[in-house]
């Protein structure tokens, strides 16, 4: 991939929570690339630092958590490339690219939204704070904006407060707040999660129409395999905070390499399953965060195990074939040969 | 509203008439023992007035038509006096006090409160805490004469009261507001240090439940400043359960402050009201009683107006 293509270089990144009980270590040496104008998607199960990945890129990590090392470059359309890890997290600099160039879709639309101000207030004050133009042309636009995230009588609904609306209408509201300033980077964590399948449906083609008029990225977080088959470009598989594998949407789904990867897969449920066939399973639980099993991380789970070396040996990320990298002992000899 | 103050004055009424004599016949028994012979006929005009000997209900519904139609509370015995001119002096300058000390409370714990939260566990909360229930744990009328003593030494105050002697009776002008505004800060601290301490730790506990929530994440990630976004969201959100204590801190303002107010001897309603219970002075007592009910009941109105104001929530749904 060259550079212009990209447009977040992901390199090396450690994000670790301080807690009394110990160092969480959520992001562990994080790799990755998210491509210009294309859709991204970040898998894993729960606890293996997919939000938390996604907070760092925007410097949203609360204490007592702390970037303790990588950097995340933001490649603008001209001059040099930003290491957004060294602006801090609270100066002017960070501040006029969260919101403008980069925005954040959470979850939950029920708590996103703060409870005791107007959906008018809460879009505008995000066009107000990037851009120097009047109330009144703010309102204007946040009016368009509304309308365009497919929320019907958007000047009532101005002067709505958020408990008013249904969940499938905030998270429109939440997706005109991130867009109305037009950024080349929209990063959704989960954001269907808490919706009904219908309106999550609807809520996947209002982010793909929309990043088809304004041509920006999308870093997609989730868990749901069938949404990533859709939507993806680009899929980045991790565990236990780390990447185990990434490659194009196609390659992850017919010819992935990682046990892990391949694990997920076949635990999709499947309609043509003969009767009284049980799902398959990942078996064991994620392993405690303080309790990182070593070598390689995910050997107390792996049905390929090579006893003797997958406990003993930590496994350098590598790339297999071009655009496809995959984290695992299996290919090491393989991958050194492709290297030398 | 009406309902309960309705309630409240027969609830007043029927409290001062529990103990049994009244001050009448202590009166006739004191003046009795001392040899004086009482004049029968204003005995007899005081009994027909207050329908003393006749049965609660005819006295009560004496009381309240005189307050209804005449603004007349009936006599205090113990002063000769109408009660009408005893209280509202001591009701005027008690709801100056209350109001300024609610207003020092607001402001010291407010901004203390949102430091606590903001940098919990630091240096600085460790203080404020410990500050906060030092004020909690010291009773009032002792940080009263510690602060008397140091106004009299450092500051040549007189000791106690709201005005210097020379103002006591002097009609209203500039300078005797300024003479009360030197005065006032020695009450307004000691009744405001307890409710301060509860106040920065209720802001403290709010904030620290808003801080965290999601909305901010969302206020953060476009790209507001810190101080601005956490003034404008978490802070506005905590503010709530801090409008509603009015409706407690300012009973408890009016009523808890007599005992500090006899010790700072200040011309509150305080004192006068423990008197007129100790004297049986029961049309005193009553109005009081029922004078400070009411503004109880006021300032859970206001709260409760403030609220609706402050929150949609509370207004709309």
């Amino acid at each position: 991939m060259t550079l212009n293509q990209t447009l977040i270089s992901v390199r090396g990144l450690k994000t670790h929570f301080f807690t009394d009980e110990g160092v969480v270590k959520a992001v562990d040496g994080v790799d990755f690339d998210i491509p210009r104008g294309k859709t991204l998607c970040v898998v894993g199960e729960s606890g293996s630092g997919k939000s938390v990945t996604a907070r760092s890129i925007m410097q949203l990590i609360d204490r007592p958590g702390k970037i303790v090392a990588g950097e995340v470059l933001y490649y603008r359309e001209e001059g040099k490339p930003i290491d957004i890890v060294q602006l801090g997290n609270t100066g002017k600099d960070i501040r006029s690219i969260r919101g403008n160039d980069i925005s954040l879709i959470f979850q939950e639309p029920m708590t996103a939204l703060s409870p005791i101000h107007t959906i008018g207030n809460q879009v505008t004050e995000a066009i107000l704070l990037h851009q120097a133009i009047t109330k009144e042309e703010a309102t204007e636009r946040a009016i368009q904006m509304l309308a365009r995230v497919g929320i019907p009588k958007p000047k009532e609904r101005m002067t709505s407060y958020p408990f008013e609306l249904s969940g499938g209408m905030r998270q429109r509201v939440c997706i005109a707040m991130a867009l109305v300033c037009e950024p080349v980077l929209l990063i959704a964590d989960e954001p269907t999660t808490a919706l009904d399948v219908t309106t999550q449906a609807n809520i996947l083609d209002l982010i793909f129409d929309l990043q088809q008029e304004m041509g920006m990225s999308v870093m997609f977080i989730t868990h749901d395999l069938g949404v990533v088959a859709e939507i993806a470009d680009e899929v980045v598989v991790m565990y236990l905070g780390q990447v185990v594998e990434q490659s194009d949407v196609d390659t992850i789904f017919h010819n992935p390499k990682h046990p892990y990867t391949q694990a997920l897969l076949k635990s999709i449920p499947k309609l043509d399953l003969e009767e009284r066939h049980r799902l398959e399973q990942i078996r064991g639980m994620v392993p405690h965060p303080f309790n990182r099993p070593s070598g390689c991380s995910f050997h107390t789970r792996c049905e390929q195990i090579m006893r003797g070396t997958c406990e003993r040996i930590t496994p350098q990320y590598l790339e297999l074939e071009p655009g496809h990298s995959v984290r695992c002992l299996l290919y090491q000899d393989e991958a050194k040969e492709v290297n030398a | 509203m009406i309902p309960t103050i309705i309630a409240i004055s027969i609830v007043s009424f029927v409290i001062i008439q529990l103990p049994p004599g009244d001050y009448l016949t202590s009166l006739v028994s004191g003046m009795a023992a001392q040899g004086e012979t009482v004049d029968r006929a204003s005995l007899k005009a005081l009994e027909e007035r207050y329908g003393l000997g006749q049965p609660l209900y005819i006295q009560y519904w004496l009381w309240v038509k005189g307050i209804i139609t005449k603004g007349d509370f009936g006599d205090s015995f113990e002063w000769n006096l109408p009660v009408n001119k005893l209280i509202w002096d001591r009701l005027g300058l008690t709801f100056l006090l209350s109001l300024s000390t609610l207003i020092f409370i607001w402001i010291v714990s407010f901004p203390i409160g949102i430091y606590s939260a903001i940098r919990k566990y630091s240096v600085g909360d460790y203080i404020a805490t410990f500050i906060g229930f030092i004020g909690l744990a010291i009773p009032n009328f002792l940080m009263a004469l510690v602060l008397m003593y140091i106004g009299f030494k450092y500051f040549g105050h007189s000791v106690g009261g709201l005005f210097s002697p020379e103002y006591i009776d002097a009609p209203w002008s500039l300078a005797k507001v300024g003479d009360l505004m030197n005065h006032l800060w020695i009450p307004m601290v000691v009744l405001g240090t307890a409710g301060t301490a509860g106040l920065i730790r209720i802001m403290r506990a709010n904030l620290l439940d808003e801080l965290y929530r999601p909305y901010v994440v969302t206020a953060r990630a476009k790209g507001m400043a810190e101080w601005r976004l956490l003034l404008k969201y978490p802070v506005r959100v905590a503010l709530n359960p801090f409008i509603s204590t009015v409706g407690w801190v300012l009973p408890t303002l009016v009523s808890g402050a007599t005992i500090t107010a006899i010790v700072l001897s200040l011309p509150t309603t305080g004192p006068l009201l423990f008197k007129a219970l100790l004297s049986q002075d029961m049309y005193l007592a009553g109005s009081f009683i029922m004078m400070l009910s009411i503004l109880t009941v006021i300032g859970t109105l206001i709260s409760d107006i403030l609220l609706a104001w402050l929150d949609p929530r509370i207004r709309l749904k």
